[in-house]
């Protein structure tokens, strides 16, 4: 009955959507105030309804409901109950169920947080997303139901929730994710409403600057944490595949940090508007397009959970009318966006305006390593791959005029500069940067390269150059309190990126690895840890039985720590899994993944040293708060309609 | 020229500059980078129309069915040999560290590699999935001439 209930509730959502569609638009075209102070409320009664549905899944997944197809095939009766409810996710149609919750969260959030909007803007904001809502609720009840019944013939003993599934990572990776992929469609919903009603202003900006900013830190946030997941779930100790289903996320991300720097230009001189109007069509329509990857089964993908071309179609169908109609309008309407502010070449306005064309050029990059296979495919051309050097290497160009620029910028100032004032800091910035980095770095590591020497020098550069501007902002605003948080954001968000580069550099330069053969008693030596494998013993866990192997290391003689390193084999399904066992620490990580059983008692096992690799999630996590404390910005709590002008 | 069109034309000049220097880069890192995939009787009889076959130091995909019995191990490191087939001949696949999760015989497995004979790889990277259903959708491809096959629910999950 409940699961009914659920399909039912969801029912009710769309027609809500549908209207939550017509009336504000309707009533933003013919002037009529009253429909389109419909749309709240509408907004609102729909979210409610979703969230009943979504409850009503994981009452089903709680109780072991196995009639529900969708419980029968990813979960069973004794998966632990927080699996249970992430199980609820770990398939495609809970998994769209998530979007659907996560868009009408947005929606509802728009609707009561937008009072300070002009109404025929409002409206067709909450107009636009009512649309998307629409075209995702249409897919779920038609195409991919997750409350579906396995009736009169039901399993017993559901299927489980696939192993590499059962892990903390991943009961938060994928609603993180999601929050940032649906947040866009704010971002775009903003611009095809400024569009329609033809307001085009740094007021827009200013009202579309926040919500953009919250999609992006959750979607730095879920990337970063699933990156994380890689690392520890797959046991091969790598944290980004430059897989289809990784790249499927980092491209919206791209066009997003394009997207909120080309915003705040928008916001501060009123330029840029057409293109960042552009940039908002684009970064949503990238979060559908991995959506539309990633769900269609079209490419081959380590973690292609699950895949069927009819719905990749439908998908694909979405896509077409949200790209198409979004750059039709665009098109009509862009071309009456004039631009009146002035700047010349040396100024913040051009270095921003660099920081987007290397954005989308990583981003076209991107898109390019993802989508040939998939083309020279579908041509008859024979299966092809792109390999991860590709990627690294297009990359490692990148980022060195975006890093060099990215430590310049904040020291312009918008429309000109000279490049006297501004040359002292420049060379003093470069040397500090070289003399700190070789001064480290020769002085830990036995062997630099110079392409980690430039990388660490670019990092430090960065941060060198943000302290710089602190000390010369603090000093013009007299007081560090006077500086506001978006700018404390942005300092944030840059020297977060600097440690993601750093520590890239100096993982991908220093990690050292060994598969080994060991027999119990056998010391093996990495890194100046010796690691001693004392033998295997058997695990038994809730849904699963395994082996662990118990590894003692030592650094110097000194006991450090004891891992066990365990192989699982799932109850159900019979699947066997690599836990990992990490010994975590700042400076590095040592890692551990055990292998087969050889003959004679020995066993395979795998030994990771990785300096510096969980800089890169504590950057990555860095850069998401950037994007949350920008929410606290005094400038955008606006409750004083007259501050908000100002 | 006025200055507001003298400064289109550097932006312009500039970004065919970038654009051009970008897809020159790009396309010289993707002529490395491209891997093209085999089957082993693709291989050894040559693939497509002109029957095209790898050269020795060449960098490829080859995926097959694991030949029941044909794995052997050193007795002292991590060394491993076994035969890949798909309708055809056999080729023999080099491989020096751990084996994924669900290796097995009989099991459909993509090994990446250098040719270093006509019909010997030496992989560095040997993939399964984690399935034990799964037979990697190029190997499915080839050996059964099974093209996007529609999953059914119980296939359907990961």
């Amino acid at each position: 009955m409940i699961p009914e209930l659920g399909y039912f509730s969801l029912t009710l959502a769309m027609v809500l959507c549908v209207l939550l569609f017509i009336f504000p638009m309707w009533g933003a075209h013919t002037g009529n105030l009253r429909l389109m102070r419909a749309a709240p409320s509408l907004a609102v009664g729909q979210f409610i309804f979703v969230l009943l549905s979504f409850a009503a899944l994981i009452y089903a997944s709680l109780t072991d409901d196995f009639t529900v197809a969708y419980v029968a095939h990813h979960s069973s009766s004794t998966l632990p109950w927080y699996y249970k409810i992430t199980s609820t996710w770990g398939g495609h149609e809970g998994a769209i169920l998530l979007w659907l919750v996560m868009q009408a969260g947005w929606t509802a959030a728009v609707a009561l947080m937008s009072k300070s909007l002009p109404w025929p803007l409002r409206a067709r904001v909450l107009g636009v997303l009512g649309f998307l809502a629409v075209g995702f609720m249409l897919y779920t009840l038609l195409m991919s139901s997750p409350f579906d019944r396995l009736l009169p013939y039901y399993p017993v003993e559901g299927r489980d929730l696939n192993p590499l599934l059962q892990d903390p990572g991943m009961i938060i990776h994928p609603p993180l994710l999601y929050m940032g992929y649906v947040g866009l469609s704010v971002s775009f919903a903003f611009a095809i409403a400024a569009l329609l009603t033809g307001q085009l202003d740094n007021l827009w900006a200013k009202w579309s600057r926040p919500w953009t900013m919250a999609a992006w830190g959750f979607l730095t946030l879920g990337i970063t944490i699933g990156s994380w997941w890689a690392y520890a779930e797959l046991g091969w100790g790598g944290w980004w595949f430059w897989d289809p289903v990784e790249n499927a996320s980092l491209m919206p991300w791209l066009v997003a940090t394009a997207l909120l720097h080309s915003l705040a230009v928008t916001e501060k001189r009123g330029i840029f508007k057409s293109w960042t109007v552009l940039l908002a069509i684009a970064a949503f329509s990238l979060s559908l397009l991995g959506t539309f990857i990633v769900r269609s089964g079209i490419i081959v993908s380590v973690h292609a959970f699950a895949s069927d071309p009819d719905r990749g179609m439908f998908i694909l169908a979405f896509l077409a009318i949200v790209v198409g109609g979004g750059l039709t309008l665009y098109a009509l309407r862009a071309g009456h966006v004039s631009s009146e502010g002035r700047y010349s070449l040396f100024s913040r306005e051009v270095a921003l305006w660099l920081n987007n064309i290397l954005l989308v050029v990583a981003t076209l990059i991107v898109l390019l390593g993802t989508l040939l296979p998939m083309i020279h495919k579908e041509l008859g051309l024979g299966s092809i791959s792109i390999g991860e050097p590709f990627f690294n290497q297009m990359f490692t160009y990148l980022i060195v005029p975006f890093a060099l620029l990215l430590g310049a910028a904040p020291l312009l100032r918008w429309k000109q500069n000279k490049l006297k004032q501004v040359a002292g800091k420049y060379g003093l910035g470069v040397i500090i940067a070289l003399v700190l980095t070789a001064a480290w770095l020769f002085s830990s590591f036995a062997k630099v390269s110079a392409i980690t020497f430039m990388a660490t020098a670019l990092a430090l550069w960065i941060m060198v150059m943000s302290a710089q501007d602190l000390l010369q902002k603090t000093a013009q605003a007299q007081s560090i309190k006077r500086l506001g948080l978006s700018y404390w954001a942005m300092q944030l968000g840059h020297i977060g990126l600097a440690l993601v580069i750093m520590s890239v550099a100096l993982t991908s330069a220093y990690s050292t690895e060994r598969d080994v053969r060991v027999v119990p008693g056998e010391q093996v030596a990495l890194g100046g840890y010796d690691f001693r494998f004392d033998g295997v013993k058997v695990i038994r866990g809730p849904n699963y039985t395994g082996h662990a192997g118990v590894v003692t290391v030592f650094k110097q003689g000194e006991q450090e720590t004891v891992l066990h390193a365990e192989k699982r084999r799932y109850d159900i399904g019979m699947q066997f899994m690599t836990e990992a066992a990490v010994d975590a620490g700042l400076s590095r990580d040592l890692y551990l993944a055990l292998g087969e059983q050889l003959t004679g008692g020995a066993w395979s096992l795998r030994i990771y040293h990785k300096p510096f690799v969980r800089v890169m999630w504590l950057g990555g996590i860095l850069i998401a708060l950037a994007g949350f404390i920008v929410l606290f910005d005094r400038r955008y709590r606006r409750r004083n309609p007259k501050e908000a002008q100002a | 020229m006025n200055p507001r069109r003298k400064k289109r034309l550097l932006t312009i000049i500039a970004l065919l500059f970038g654009l051009s220097s970008a897809v020159a880069l790009t396309l010289y890192a993707l002529q490395e980078n491209i891997n093209l995939f085999y089957t082993p009787s693709e291989l050894i009889n040559g693939k497509g129309p002109e029957l095209e076959k790898p050269s020795v130091g060449q960098k490829l995909r080859i995926g097959g069915m694991v030949v029941p019995g044909s794995v052997k191990r050193d007795e002292n490191s991590l060394f491993v040999e076994f035969k890949l087939i798909d309708s055809g001949p056999m080729v023999t696949i080099r491989y020096k560290g751990i084996l994924p999760d669900l290796f097995r015989e009989g099991q459909g497995i993509v090994a990446q590699g250098t040719l270093i004979e006509s019909d010997v790889i030496e992989a560095f990277e040997v993939l399964a999935k984690h399935d034990e259903e799964y037979m990697p959708e190029e190997v499915a491809e080839a050996v059964k001439g099974i093209k996007h096959q529609k999953p059914t629910y119980n296939n359907n999950g990961y």
